[in-house]
């Protein structure tokens, strides 16, 4: 199967996620989506890596991946703090140091 | 001998120094202090005169360096005085006529209870106006003339409870500043030009420098002197300057002060030689001037005002003579010196006069004083016939000698000249013949002072009247003295220079056409103010008479294009301020402001408003990436 049809699976993917963080209020849900936007990018490096014929782009999705689970942790410990405090896990509401 | 020469100034302002700061225990000696120190002045200036005539005439001038008083690199000041026979008749001028005023002035200023204060301050003068006079180079003269400055605004304004005495001084200061100021921009100019500003190298420089600066130089001196010898256009202190005791008018008018600039353009005779526009310049000023204050004498029914503007008109006689180059400049410091004699006894005799008749100054006011004040209508009537220029007295041989020079300038120019100091003469004649009609002839025009009390006029004390006596032998003998075999001339030759000038006119000519028009003044005089009554209240008059009243508007002017000119400067400045640099500086800040605050509300607080311009930005990246990389 030609490799390129990866890239597009990866773009279609990663402009689900993004439309996803422009229009979901949910917190949880916003999270899902970067996750996916991640994830489109992670198999657009992979895909990268075997079309260039090298490591580099594997490498760098192990990198993304670490960096994710992190991510996901404190993102959702804070998300989990703001429903506590708030009880409402729309972002929308979390608007305290605006102006 | 010569060492003597510091002591000229160092005896009046020692007694300065210990009046001043001696405090009320000096107040019982403190006025025989003061003449102490005035006379003793003198009689060093004649010890030092009479050694200098023993002397051949090539070693009279005298040069006496005392000390450096600062060294900066190529910057040399020093202090030295410099005695040469112009120096000398100044001296003999000021410490003469200066110490009879001085002992006059113990009985007329008897009754003011800080008696000992004005004699520290007629000190002061003198010792200001010596150091003037002594000085070896500019920046020493620069001194002394910023110490007559002083010590006449303290003076004028002695009376200082009284506003208008202390407006008076205030402006004959500021007026006297704006002299100052050419004084010293020709300083700096004669430093810049010449790398030095004594006497000596500056005149045996001064062929070397080019014409323009030598003129630049000549016109601010001018400048200077039209400052302090209350020439148009900086006469305006003059008139007011009245406010200060009448002594003190008589030292200001006779001896000192506006003697200044007469001396200042005949020391710097070797600058104005080689400039004539500058000499041309000066002639114009002495000439306007003489007209000017002859004519504001004329109209003025206060006497020590009116004698103000007598004076300023025989200063313009001197200042005019002075522009006239060699063939003047004798006649100047002649007609000074006679002047000194004459003008002091008159404002002595104004003062004994007003003594008299409870300060009152208004001439309207008094008439038929010969009788009861003989002695000073004798003086007076001496001094009187002194100025107007009477045959054989002072005024008669200087005031001619001038008229001759002013022909003898040449061409049309001198027959203008020659034609104004004529009419001047004829004003004065009319002016003074007013003053003394309206003084000591006539009807009784006496009227109560303010609380009530009839005048009892009544001559002054004898320590008032013997300086008026000996001011008037001066006023009678001095010129006959000086025109004798010439004396004068050969006295200031060496030092001014002096050529005689070609007239187109026979001094006989000259002195019967002078005495024409003097005959004549006298006569309009004496219709208008001798075989009529004087009336109380002074008529309306024609309108040169009114402006002549206001000073031919002097004020006025000054008014308009000064104050107002500086009202509008200043208004235009702060609108400039306000509306230009403050307008954009606020205008900078209003637009950060606004701007941020435009700015701010891209802060919404919502996340998917942050992430749409993360995206936005993202987005933006990307294309121009591929963008480069298609153009490349």
């Amino acid at each position: 199967m030609n490799p390129v049809n990866y890239l597009y699976l990866a773009a279609l993917l990663f402009t689900i996620g993004a439309t996803g963080v422009l229009v979901r209020r949910n917190a949880i849900v916003l999270f899902m989506c970067v996750e996916l936007m991640l994830n489109a990018s992670n198999l657009a490096l992979v895909t990268f890596s075997r079309l260039h014929g090298n490591l580099d782009g594997q490498i760098i999705a192990f990198f993304t991946m670490v960096v994710a689970a992190a991510e996901v942790v404190v993102g959702l410990a804070i998300i989990v703090s703001v429903f506590r405090t708030r009880h409402s896990a729309s972002v929308d509401d979390t608007n305290l140091m605006k102006l | 001998m010569d060492n003597l020469i510091p002591v000229l100034v160092a005896a009046p302002l020692a007694g300065a120094v210990v009046l001043l700061l001696g405090g009320r225990r000096l107040d019982a000696i403190g006025h025989w202090l003061g003449v102490l120190a005035s006379t003793a002045s003198f009689a060093v200036g004649l010890v030092l005169f009479f050694s200098m005539l023993g002397r051949p005439v090539a070693s009279r001038p005298v040069l006496e360096h005392l000390y450096t008083w600062v060294s900066v690199g190529g910057f040399q000041a020093q202090v030295g005085f410099q005695l040469d026979q112009l120096s000398m008749t100044f001296v003999l001028l000021i410490t003469g006529v200066g110490s009879l005023i001085h002992v006059y002035s113990v009985g007329y200023m008897a009754h003011d209870e800080r008696r000992r204060r004005f004699f520290g301050y007629l000190n002061l003068f003198l010792a200001a106006m010596l150091l003037l006079v002594l000085a070896d180079n500019y920046l020493l003269l620069y001194v002394g003339w910023e110490g007559v400055g002083l010590a006449s605004y303290l003076l004028i304004g002695f009376w200082q409870h009284k506003p208008s005495a202390a407006t008076a001084a205030k402006k004959a200061f500021l007026v006297n500043r704006v002299g100052d100021m050419g004084l010293s921009i020709a300083i700096m100019l004669m430093f810049s030009t010449f790398g030095s500003f004594a006497f000596g190298p500056v005149f045996g420089a001064a062929s070397t420098a080019s014409k323009a600066t030598l003129t630049g130089i000549a016109l601010m001196l001018l400048l200077a002197a039209c400052g302090k010898s209350a020439q148009v256009p900086l006469q305006s202190w003059l008139g007011d300057a009245m406010e200060g005791p009448t002594p003190v008018s008589a030292l200001i008018h006779a001896a000192t002060m506006v003697t200044a600039g007469v001396y200042l353009i005949t020391r710097s005779s070797a600058i104005f030689n080689l400039a004539p526009t500058a000499q041309l310049a000066t002639v114009c000023v002495g000439t306007v001037t003489l007209l000017f204050g002859a004519i504001v004498g004329c109209a003025k029914d206060d006497i020590k005002k009116a004698l103000a503007g007598s004076t300023m008109s025989q200063i313009g006689y001197m200042v005019m003579a002075a522009g006239l180059g060699p063939i003047g400049y004798v006649f100047a410091i002649m007609h000074l010196v006679t002047h000194g004699f004459f003008k002091a006894g008159l404002f002595l005799g104004a003062g004994s006069v007003m003594h008299g008749m409870n300060d009152e100054v208004d001439m309207r006011k008094y008439g038929g004083l010969r009788k009861y004040m003989p002695l000073t209508f004798a003086t007076f009537g001496l001094g009187y016939l002194a100025i107007i220029g009477f045959p054989g007295l002072s005024g008669f041989f200087s005031k001619d000698k001038i008229i001759e020079a002013a022909f003898a300038h040449g061409g049309t120019e001198g027959w203008i000249l020659g034609g104004a100091a004529l009419v001047g003469a004829a004003v004065t004649a009319f002016y003074m013949t007013r003053v003394m009609l309206m003084t000591f002839f006539g009807q009784k025009r006496w009227v109560p002072d303010a609380e009530g009390n009839d005048p009892h006029p009544h001559e002054s004390p004898a320590i008032m009247g013997i300086p008026m006596v000996v001011l008037a032998l001066g006023s009678v003998f001095a010129g006959g003295l000086f025109a004798w075999n010439s004396s004068f001339v050969n006295w200031l030759a060496p030092v001014t220079g002096h050529q005689e000038g070609n007239s187109p006119l026979t001094a006989t000519t000259v002195s019967g056409i002078t005495m024409a028009v003097i005959v004549l003044g006298v006569l309009v005089a004496w219709l208008m103010y001798g075989r009529q009554p004087v009336p109380a209240a002074p008529p309306v008059g024609s309108l040169l008479t009114r402006a002549a009243r206001r000073d031919l508007l002097q004020d006025d002017f000054n008014h308009v294009v000064l104050v107002g000119g500086g009202e509008h400067l200043t208004g235009f400045l702060v609108y400039l301020d306000a509306k230009g640099f403050d307008g954009v500086v606020n205008g900078i800040a209003a637009a950060v402001g606004g701007t941020s605050g435009r700015v701010r509300k891209l802060q919404n607080g919502y996340v998917r408003s942050y992430a749409l311009s993360m995206l936005g930005g993202a987005l933006v990246l990307v294309a121009t990436t591929l963008l480069m990389r298609s153009v490349s």
